[in-house]
């Protein structure tokens, strides 16, 4: 094994054990907590995949503001001393449908695609190391994924959908939390 | 004698701890890995140790500012080793953890505020070569970690089973949240200017300052790392006579030493960010440069030495607001963000994208700031009259309801929703 | 790129040091003699009244919550931002019809009372 895959596999640990802490933990404070452990163990991994900046941005959005606002809302709404969730509710057999799902999906495009997968080499083993590429292309990767955001031949009109998404989502956000104004008078 | 005295000087300053590692092990990764270990604990303790000595500066230059003494016993007539007092006092005081705390928020709070303190450091540009680690997202990074210090005020707040913790916490999370939109904003700017987000190419970019070149984006930030570090004027994290002392009214001994020392530090943060983004970090009309071919050690230390005048200097700005300016209500800091920094500064980074694209290639660094400078201008004179104009209308409204209303008519921003004026209570 | 990374992880490992040393050292020096009385929790002076769970304003909430929109598009405009050298005046263009439509958010947002402290 190499440094980097002992690194990978340390981070991996991390990150799956944090997350196995969410899903057990009573405290739902405690489970955010490691909400946000678990948000760092996949910044972790953007970085052994040397995507820098989509760790600098993880941290800066999950565990910045995504984390924050789940804290407000458990503070909001629970009885915070006293929170011990129960384990499952009325939603957890769908939960689980959803997982399995989603973990099928994943690993139906990873298997029957991998032959498309052009980085992947053809004897999948888990720990295939990454391919090398050159360090100039690394640090300048950010600024080919500026260029693409919001160049005519790329992804201009994602771009603008995602800001009418973020818009949407603003404006939505606003109409469910804040009282109408005949409320408050 | 062929003994050259010059030459064994040279190289006896010129011999780095990387080249002699070098020469003993030769090319090998675990080389590298020694220097980042080094230059971590380097950085660390440059961190950790300057705090002593700025606790001293603020407290002797706000004493000065205030017309008193300021520390004068412990140390000789200067006070010097006041702090060192200090230090020993919280080290043997009684380590109380509250009744009903959550332990692991109570213990983790201390450790991430120092930690995401200390850790924004290693993309800071001391000198040419004197860098952490030149990220190609220098300032993103910054950004990235400066946020993990508010998940740390939060579990402050939630750990301490206190309210005035939790309402500190409360209000100090919506104020770092609210504030680093402008910051973020007023970032893109430099970024845009520069074609890169490293500090390095940013302070390479800079012939001239971006503090001439973009002034209002400068102002800006300056604003908000006031702001994102606490201090007055928006020191509400540490209300007394509201919410006693805030977040961290629960601390005692060094736990809450770990809190002072990350708001320093990263105050220092700060003022040495500004110096390297607005102020041309270690560059000082290529001085730093002069040597550079001759020597690499006389090069660095020129440019350590600007750099430092220049972070001192814009700490002491720091320290003087602290002196001069009150504190002001929660509500006015947040609405002064919101309804004033945050369209101001849209408006300026957009300003500034559309400007230097149109502006034609023929024109040199210098006529390039003109121009930046004039469209700065002209901004600030636009948003000031749209500021005057409806300070105005504020104070007919206010004339015109009668003298009751007046108090909370005219506030000093004039930022008040017409509809949620006084007019509305009748 | 993961050479520059490393120094950033070895700080991340190394950094919980230089809090925990003086925080271990005033745990070792400092007297220990807790009792009830001193471990309360501190409210002017007097008891504290019922638990430290208050209602909190849905302010906060609204606050966090246009943060997170302005956040995410921060994420969007850096690396635009870092690439500005490159870009046509078309692509300037987009970008600024992508700022707009945010403004238009905090506008609503202003127009409809949400960033009003109440």
């Amino acid at each position: 094994m190499t440094v980097e895959q002992i690194v990978f596999l340390l981070i991996s640990a991390f990150t799956l054990s944090t997350a196995v802490i969410v899903v057990t933990k009573r405290n739902l404070f405690h489970a955010a907590l490691a909400l946000m452990a678990t948000f760092l163990g996949v910044a972790g991994l953007y970085v052994t995949l040397d995507a820098g900046f989509l760790a600098a941005a993880q941290l800066l959005v999950y565990i910045g503001a995504i984390s924050i606002l789940v804290i407000f809302a458990i503070m909001m709404t629970r009885r915070l001393m006293q929170t011990t969730e129960p384990a499952y509710n009325a939603q957890s057999g769908f939960a689980l449908v959803t997982a399995v799902i989603s973990f099928g999906l994943i690993f139906w495009v990873f298997y029957v695609f991998r032959e498309f997968w052009p980085l992947i080499p053809d004897a999948v083993t888990p720990l295939a190391s990454k391919p090398i590429v050159a360090d100039e292309i690394l640090q300048g990767s950010v600024v080919v994924m500026g260029r693409s955001f919001v160049s005519s031949a790329a992804y201009v009109l994602p771009f603008e959908i995602a800001s009418v998404l973020l818009l949407a989502a603003l404006v939505g956000a606003i109409i469910v939390a804040w009282p109408k104004a005949e409320d408050k008078a | 004698m062929s003994f050259d005295f010059l030459e064994f000087l040279k190289s006896l300053v010129s011999l780095t701890i990387s080249d002699y590692l070098r020469e003993l092990w030769g090319n090998q990764p675990w080389v590298d890995f020694l220097m980042n270990v080094l230059g971590v604990v380097i950085l660390s303790t440059f961190c950790l140790l300057i705090v002593i000595f700025l606790i001293w500066l603020e407290r002797k230059v706000i004493a000065r500012i205030q017309r008193r003494i300021g520390p004068n016993r412990v140390g000789g007539r200067y006070g010097l080793l006041q702090t060192v007092a200090d230090v020993i006092k919280l080290l043997i005081k009684e380590d109380i953890t509250p009744t009903g705390a959550d332990k692991v928020a109570y213990l983790l709070a201390p450790f991430l505020t120092v930690m995401a303190a200390l850790m924004v450091w290693a993309v800071m540009p001391f000198a040419p070569n004197i860098i952490g680690v030149d990220l190609n997202i220098g300032i993103f990074y910054f950004l990235a970690i400066s946020s993990v210090s508010v998940v740390a005020l939060l579990l402050a707040g939630w750990g301490s089973n206190n309210k005035y913790a939790l309402l500190g916490a409360f209000r100090s999370v919506a104020q770092l949240v609210s504030y680093e939109v402008p910051m973020i904003l007023a970032l893109l700017v430099p970024i845009l200017l520069a074609r890169s987000m490293s500090t390095v190419d940013i302070v390479n970019a800079q012939t001239v300052p971006y503090l001439i070149v973009a002034p209002l984006a400068a102002l800006i930030f300056f604003i908000s790392s006031l702001a994102e570090t606490g201090r007055t004027p928006f020191d509400l994290l540490e209300a007394e006579s509201e919410i006693v002392a805030g977040f961290h009214v629960e601390y005692g001994g060094m736990k809450f030493g770990m809190f002072f020392l990350a708001e320093f530090v990263s105050t220092l943060f700060m003022s040495g960010f500004f110096a390297t983004v607005f102020l041309g970090g270690y560059r000082l009309f290529g001085l730093e440069t002069l040597v550079i071919g001759d020597g690499w050690v006389i090069g660095n230390l020129l440019g350590l030495i600007i750099f430092f005048v220049k972070m001192f200097a814009v700490y002491f700005v720091y320290i003087w607001i602290r002196g001069t300016l009150p504190r002001v209500r929660v509500d006015q800091i947040l609405n002064f963000n919101w309804k004033f920094l945050v369209p101001v500064s849209l408006a300026l980074v957009m300003m500034t994208a559309v400007l230097d694209k149109l502006l034609p290639d023929t024109f040199n660094d210098f006529a390039r700031a003109g121009a930046h400078l004039l469209a700065n201008i002209i901004l600030a004179m636009i948003t000031i009259e749209i500021l005057r104009s409806y300070a105005r209308r504020q104070r007919k409204l206010a004339s015109d309801d009668g003298a009751a209303e007046t108090a909370s008519g005219h506030d000093d921003h004039g930022h008040h929703e017409p509809a949620h004026e006084p007019v509305a209570a009748h | 790129m993961s050479q520059d990374w490393q120094f950033v992880a070895i700080f991340l490992i190394l950094s919980p040091i230089f809090p925990a040393a003086p925080v271990i050292l005033n745990h070792l020096l400092g007297p220990k003699k807790p009792n009830p009385i001193k471990q309360q929790t501190y409210e002017c002076g007097i008891e504290t009244v019922g638990s430290s769970w208050v209602q909190f304003k849905v302010q906060y909430y609204i606050y966090a919550l246009v943060f997170v929109i302005f956040d995410v598009e921060a994420v969007f405009l850096f690396p635009i931002a870092a690439a500005y050298g490159q870009l046509t005046l078309f692509s300037i263009f987009s970008v600024a019809l992508f700022i707009f439509l945010l403004a238009d958010g905090l506008a609503y947002a202003w127009g409809r009372g949400a960033l009003e402290w109440i």
